[in-house]
């Protein structure tokens, strides 16, 4: 009953999203007040039978109803309560619905925050997100259901993937969707410039808190990803280059030269036909990504059900959403004009230079996880694009926004001195410069360019960026004044740059200095690591809620002092059969120490792996500082100004309020 | 003109996608296709005292297809390889993969049994060997006892009439030499 109610509230909420997009789009274009005012509650109703359907589905879960197929394939009885609702979005059927309970959530969100916008405008942006949502609903329905039935019900469920019964994968999807699926906003803003003709800096001043908050989850949801395949994969990696982790960096890489081309839009009026591409380029993405990881047509670690329907639906449905918006921006473009004027060397210019390189980089990646694709359809073979590709296109392409990350704060709108910036930066330059080559030639390898350079433009960047802000702070008559005078903005994009610096301190260090061994230890003996000595004591049962353990205890050593106990885990799950390895970490800011089982050998030894991770964390750190640099820029005033106009205006006639606007 | 660029950009790739769809990038990784089928021997899940082995599959097409009691896509196939086992086209034969003999002898009665024989694979010994790395899949084998396709995941219907049966019919032609 339960899961028909569900099915039933997912088709209403289709009908609602069908009327959210024809009314309000056929409205704005009739200007039809009436109609366009169909789209507020529409939207609303929406998102209600959209809630209505996914906790249907979690019910389904909670009670375990193994007649339901998605339920019965991805649960299990023995199954604790916290997976069982995660489990959810635990594969495809489900993961779909997430995508388009959260497209409801956006929508709504819209609808709240969006009070100062011009009818038409808002009428349209949820027009647009209705017609994703239209899609996205109809993909569900057709072809990937997740509340069908099977007849008879099986006595108990196959269970979750035991790779994704963990608190990672618990928050994992939802950020990195809140993420992909919050682009769609700035798309949707896009499209109703486009289609309006409106596209001025009011519009870039109203797509930037989308921008930012969608990019915020988005970075959110990479970082948690890189950590739980770090922690839970048992490879001691934390980026694999996937198909699927390249699915979720393009709309990354994307959104961030789009979050820097809305702040030249909205101050300065210029580049609004690239503003407007990155946009809907940044979505694009989101939807290529789902495309990607949904048909099959790659293979990936990530293997979902791969099913040719699916694919060709999404493939239909990338094409109007995509095609539709570039044919339009095709249509539109040549009439936009822009009215900033501006020097060679201007705090434009460089913000451009960032952007064609983001935009490169993303295009890299997409040509690299494209490839082995292009050459099969052309019938030149089976191949695959690894890592060695990535970083030898990926490292050079950054090399320069590190160092351009740092000059461009400093460099004022329309005119910078050039001459003047380079005598005030030499000093930083040659300081990080020497810091970093001192630093790996005192104490790492003296050979080591990569790590000199990379550890260089670290510090360069932090430099360059405490030095910005100082400068700054320092026009104020005294220190807390200046603290206090500095927008949010500013605050915001320094934490990022700093955020960037120790994520890159993290690669360059972890990449380069991370030590492991692979050994055969019976219990008593010990392996030694640079300085640690890891000491194996032997290997218990345990017993788990759905699976049987064996647990290994280590006793980490330096010198004479015990640094830590660690207890890795081989499960066995037993309804998949499946052996999982769950390795254990002692992680600290400067290092991580990380022991995973392999297998057993004879007379209880087992074959144990070790590694020394230095400086790891400061990878996951750097995303975490770059989120919370977006957080702080959302929080600016000027974006909540918008809001106000609105107050003034209940009550005012229709007529009088689009004049105003 | 320019700024047709990115769509024009992006019709290039959707038809790329597009032919794409249509290969299946799985096809590659299983090194069985073309060899012969590896050696094994076990019990049969219903009669223990038997076993089931690569004897039997030599001298005709036939289909082995991986099964468990545990696995919810091997229910949703289990109405094609039923109406297959019925037509009596070739012939299908178990390897019954990590399960509980009395489960799986449960399973045959509740849903019938579409298996000439099935082999017990309780340890999934067999199942490694044969490359297995997910249940259901289905291995179809030439009368040498070469497997020549292996397909990942539930026969459906579609699967059967586009891949299956004009592979078993064009195998069928083939001449036993040995």
């Amino acid at each position: 009953m339960i899961a028909e109610l569900g099915h039933m509230a997912l088709i209403m909420a289709l009908a609602m999203a069908v009327l959210q997009s024809v009314f309000p789009l056929a409205g704005a274009h009739q200007a039809a007040p009436i109609w366009m005012a169909v789209a507020k509650p529409a939207a609303r109703a929406q998102f209600f039978f959209l809630m209505i359907a996914i906790t249907c589905l979690a019910l389904s879960f909670v009670n375990n109803d193994f007649s339901v197929v998605y339920v019965a394939k991805n649960s299990n009885s023995a199954l604790p309560l916290y997976y069982r609702i995660a489990a959810v979005w635990g594969a495809h059927e489900g993961s779909m619905l997430l995508w388009a309970f959260i497209l409801g959530l956006w929508t709504v969100a819209v609808t709240v925050f969006s009070r100062g916008l011009s009818e038409e405008m808002g009428a349209r942006v949820l027009g647009v997100m209705g017609l994703i949502s239209i899609g996205i609903q109809l993909f569900i329905l057709l072809t990937s259901n997740p509340f069908e039935r099977i007849a008879p019900a099986p006595p108990d469920g196959n269970d979750m993937n035991p790779l994704l019964q963990d608190f990672g994968m618990t928050i994992h999807p939802p950020m990195l969707y809140m993420g992909y699926v919050g682009l769609s906003v700035a798309f949707s803003f896009a499209i109703a410039a486009l289609l309006g003709g409106t596209l001025d800096s009011a519009w870039a001043r109203w797509s930037r808190p989308w921008t930012l908050v969608a990019w915020v989850f988005l970075t959110f949801g990479i970082t948690l990803g890189s950590w739980w395949a770090y922690y839970e994969l048992g490879w001691g990696g934390w980026w694999f280059w996937d198909p699927v982790e390249n699915a979720s960096f393009m709309p990354w890489l994307v959104a961030t030269a789009l979050l820097h081309s809305l702040a030249v839009t909205e101050k300065r009026g210029a580049f609004k036909a690239w503003t407007v591409l990155l946009a809907l380029f940044a979505f694009s993405l989101s939807l290529l990504g789902t495309f990607l990881v949904r048909s099959g047509v790659l293979t990936s670690v990530h293997a979902f059900a791969s099913d040719p329907t699916r694919g060709l639906f999404i493939l239909v449905f990338l094409g109007v959403i995509v095609g539709g918006s570039l044919l339009l921006y095709a249509l539109r473009a040549p009439g936009i004009r822009d009215n900033a004027r501006y020097r060679f060397f201007s705090k434009e210019n460089l913000l451009l230079l960032n952007n064609i390189l983001l935009v490169t980089a993303a295009a890299s990646i997409l040509l690299g996880t494209l490839y082995p694709l292009l050459l099969d359809a052309l019938g030149l073979g089976k191949i695959s694009v690894g890592p060695p590709y990535f970083t030898a296109v990926f490292a050079p392409l950054m090399a320069p926004i590190f160092l351009l990350a740092g000059v461009a704060p400093m460099v004022p709108w329309r005119q910078g001195e050039f001459v003047a910036l380079a005598r005030r930066l030499r000093y930083f330059f040659d300081g990080s410069l020497l810091l970093g080559w001192g630093l790996v030639w005192l104490w790492l390898d003296e050979d080591d360019y990569a790590t000199m350079a990379g550890l260089s433009m670290a510090f360069w960047l932090a430099a360059t960026m405490l030095f910005s802000l100082y400068s700054r702070i320092r026009l104020r008559s005294s220190w807390l004044e200046g603290l206090r005078s500095q927008s949010p903005s500013v605050y915001g994009m320094t934490f990022a740059h700093l955020g960037v610096a120790a994520f890159l301190v993290g690669v360059v260090l972890s990449n380069h200095y991370s030590q492991e061994k692979t050994v055969r230890l019976a219990p008593g003996e010990s392996v030694s690591l640079g300085h640690y000595a890891f000491k194996f004591e032997g290997v218990s049962e345990v017993t788990g809620p759905n699976y049987q353990a064996k647990e290994g205890s280590f006793r980490v050593y330096r010198g004479d002092g015990e640094v830590a106990q660690l207890k890795p885990q081989k499960r066995f799950y037993r309804v998949q059969g499946n052996t999982m390895t769950e390795a254990a970490i002692d992680p600290g800011l400067f290092r991580d120490l990380y022991v995973a089982l392999g297998e057993p050998l004879d007379q209880g030894a087992w074959s144990v792996r070790v590694y020394y991770k230095p400086f790891i964390r400061w990878i996951w750190l750097g995303g975490l500082l770059m989120m919370a640099g977006g957080l702080v820029s959302v929080s600016d005033r000027r974006y909540r100004l918008l809001a106000r106009p609105a107050v003034h205006r209940e009550g005012v006639p229709v007529g009088a309020l689009t004049k105003e606007s | 003109m320019r700024y047709l660029i990115p769509f024009l950009v992006f019709v290039t790739m959707v038809v790329f996608l597009a032919i794409g769809l249509t290969l299946d990038p799985r096809e590659v990784p299983s090194p069985f296709i073309g060899k012969p089928a590896p050696r094994f021997s076990l019990p049969q899940v219903a009669e223990t005292g038997k076993t089931f082995g690569n004897e039997e599959l030599q001298g005709q097409v036939s289909l082995l297809n991986v099964w468990a009691s545990w696995c919810v896509s091997c229910r949703q196939e289990h109405p094609v390889l039923m109406q297959l086992a019925r037509q009596n086209l070739v012939p299908i034969y178990g390897l019954n993969y990590k399960d509980e003999r009395a489960a799986a002898l449960g399973w045959l009665k509740q849903f019938g049994d579409p298996y000439r024989t099935s082999a017990f694979d309780a340890d999934g010994k067999v199942g490694i060997e044969w490359g297995v790395y997910g249940v259901p899949e289905t291995f179809v084998i030439d009368k040498q006892g070469v497997i020549r396709y292996k397909q990942t995941g539930p026969v459906t219907e579609e699967v059967l009439q586009k891949k299956l049966l004009p592979l078993i019919r064009e195998l069928e032609q083939e001449k036993t030499s040995s």
